[in-house]
């Protein structure tokens, strides 16, 4: 088959052949060039600037209360959250109490079954299998959280009176259920992405040597993708911390430290969301309520760098 | 005859999906001896060396007929588990590919996957000694078995990678141009170290090298497009091959 000879530099002959001749290098590749890479670079700045910015609002807003009248002491280790008793108590202890409780039951529910869906995606599940998994896994991560609320309220509560026999369904182990299912898909994700990029060699050596798929997977894969793994961990746990509405509506929102996954429990998040609405603008409960959005800011902001750290380190040392 | 034989290839046919690589490979390769596999890229060398430990099968798309029998078993036997076949036919790859552990867990990895109880200190100890010994390598690396075998430099590496095949005691060792990602230095003290290991193992190696088919083996496979065209002691072979193809072979006409 033979093809017409093309020009390679189109527009040399013809009427344009002096303007294409001109030594400006600013044709129109230059032109988009530029204004692609500018796009991006604001693009990709703006992460670092809408940060900054929302710090600054949450820090600004609170920041009168807090300097001026809020009892650190009273507000990390009092017991009591009454913003609008007389005269109101400002301890956040059961909302943190609460937070960690949830968290940490929303991990044990969601690290064995995310781990046990990236270990069967990335080494057992194989071409379409394999595809369909990833677009449902993807599915579960895009349902609404108000959507999972819905199910803590109607299908998690009867399940745990029922099984537990207990009186109150909307509590720690449901909303700590409901949390680690969110968060499932994305620590199956990153665990995946972790599992997927430890060399298949690794894997071929040890099966010579007779290793069983298993032996090779924990013997093998799993330690070399270990700082993958704990970074999708701490991921997952930001994730659930920073979680609202489905917390709200599965944990029964009592205001109280819990004793056991049966009590019900608050959040951070969730005690934001429903008080902030009813503070009067500049009050001093609605500046507290800022100065618990600073807190929860920086615990996900420690996490998320940890969970960067662990990645870096694991990288270097590889 | 037949304990004389590690491995005894009959009318084996593999397929990679719907592409045959290999057409009624017969091939006896003798105990205790070196053998050479030789033949231009592609025509399925390391296609019969990785059959010879069901290494193929990872690949999911593997189909054979025909039988290979190591030591007398058939390796795709009903009862024959690709696991136990791996524990005595060692494998070393043509890029040396320790795994991302210490000096030492490497040396044990395979043995602690067969041994099935944990390995006591002493006796461990004594394994990993015994091994880098047989591969030359105890001195060098004796102060430092805690390392990250990684680190070691690639001729370390692949002699480490020979060193860990042998606490299990394997009879058959394959290996795929063991010294193709080497320099010529570290070609002959691997070549070297083949040598030394003669007699204890019945080695099999596919090797791109003319010069080191002859320096390093006792018998030659000569193959081509997925058959066996000519197998003799590596002197005849080289000296007066009774196939043309194998002569323009060797004398470099092709490939
Ligand atoms: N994983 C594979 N999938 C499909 N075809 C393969 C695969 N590996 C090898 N082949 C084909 O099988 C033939 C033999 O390959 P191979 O055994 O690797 O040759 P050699 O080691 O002699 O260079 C070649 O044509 C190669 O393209
Ligand atoms: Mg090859």
């Amino acid at each position: 088959m033979s093809r017409p000879p093309v020009s390679s530099t189109p527009g040399v002959t013809g009427p344009r052949a002096a303007e294409a001749k001109s030594l400006d290098r600013r044709d129109r590749a230059w032109w988009f060039d530029f204004g692609a890479r500018a796009a991006v670079f604001v693009g990709g700045m703006s992460a670092i600037l809408f940060i900054a910015a929302i710090f600054v609002f949450i820090g600004t807003q609170g920041l009168d209360f807090a300097i001026h009248r809020l009892s650190w002491s009273e507000f990390l280790f009092g017991t009591h959250w009454e913003p609008t008793v007389e005269p109101p108590r400002y301890g956040a202890l059961p909302l943190i109490a609460g937070t960690a409780w949830i968290t940490v039951v929303a991990m044990l529910v969601s690290a064995p079954l995310a781990f046990g869906a990236a270990v069967y995606v990335a080494e057992f599940a194989r071409g379409k299998q394999r595809e369909w998994l990833k677009i449902f896994i993807e599915l579960l991560a895009a349902i609404p959280s108000v959507v999972w609320g819905v199910i803590g309220l109607h299908v998690m509560k009867p399940i745990i009176q029922h099984v537990f026999d207990v009186q109150i369904g909307l509590n720690v182990l449901n909303a700590g259920v409901i949390l680690g299912l969110m968060a499932a898909p994305i620590i199956t994700t990153i665990a995946e992405d972790a599992l997927k990029a430890v060399p298949d060699t690794y894997r071929e050596a040890a099966e010579a040597m007779g290793a069983t798929r298993w032996q090779v997977i924990y013997r093998v894969v799993l330690p070399h993708a270990r700082p993958g793994l704990s970074a999708a961990v701490l991921l997952g746990i930001g994730r659930a911390f920073g979680e609202t509405i489905a917390v709200l509506m599965a944990s029964g929102h009592r205001l109280m430290i819990p004793h056991s996954v049966f009590d019900s429990a608050a959040t951070i998040t969730a005690t934001i969301a429903a008080e902030l609405g009813e503070a009067a603008k500049g009050s001093d409960h609605y500046q507290v309520l800022f100065v618990l959005g600073l807190l929860l800011f920086l615990i996900t902001f420690v996490i998320n760098l940890t969970a960067d750290w662990i990645v870096r380190g694991g990288r270097r040392r590889a | 005859m037949a304990e004389h034989l590690a491995i005894e290839a009959q009318s084996l046919n593999l397929w990679y999906g719907t592409f045959q690589a290999l057409f009624e490979v017969d091939l006896q390769v003798r105990a205790g001896i070196v053998t050479a596999l030789i033949g231009p890229s592609g025509c399925g060398k390391s296609t019969f060396l990785r059959s010879c430990n069901r290494i193929n099968e990872r690949l999911g798309y593997v189909s054979t007929t025909g039988t290979i029998k190591v030591l007398g078993q058939d390796v795709y036997g009903e009862q024959v588990s690709a696991i136990q076949v791996r524990r005595h036919v060692g494998m070393v790859f043509q890029r040396p590919n320790p795994l991302p552990l210490s000096i030492r867990d490497n040396v044990l990895f395979g043995h602690r996957l067969h041994s099935g109880k944990r390995v006591n200190k002493a006796d461990g100890d004594a394994l990993v000694e015994e091994a880098l010994r047989q591969v030359l390598l105890w001195d060098r690396v004796k102060d430092r078995l805690d390392h990250k075998a990684t680190g070691l430099s690639l001729e370390e590496q692949q002699k480490l990678c020979i060193a860990r095949l042998l606490p299990t005691k394997p009879s058959v060792l394959l290996m795929d141009e063991p010294c193709s990602a080497l320099d010529p230095e570290a070609t002959a003290a691997v070549e070297d170290l083949i040598w030394t290991l003669r007699g204890k193992y019945s080695i099999l190696i596919v090797t791109h090298n003319m010069a080191q088919a002859r320096r390093a083996s006792d018998e030659c496979v000569f193959m081509l497009m997925g058959r066996v065209v000519e197998h003799s002691a590596t002197e005849e072979m080289f000296v007066a091959p009774k196939q043309q193809e194998t002569a323009d072979y060797i004398e470099g006409r092709f490939g």
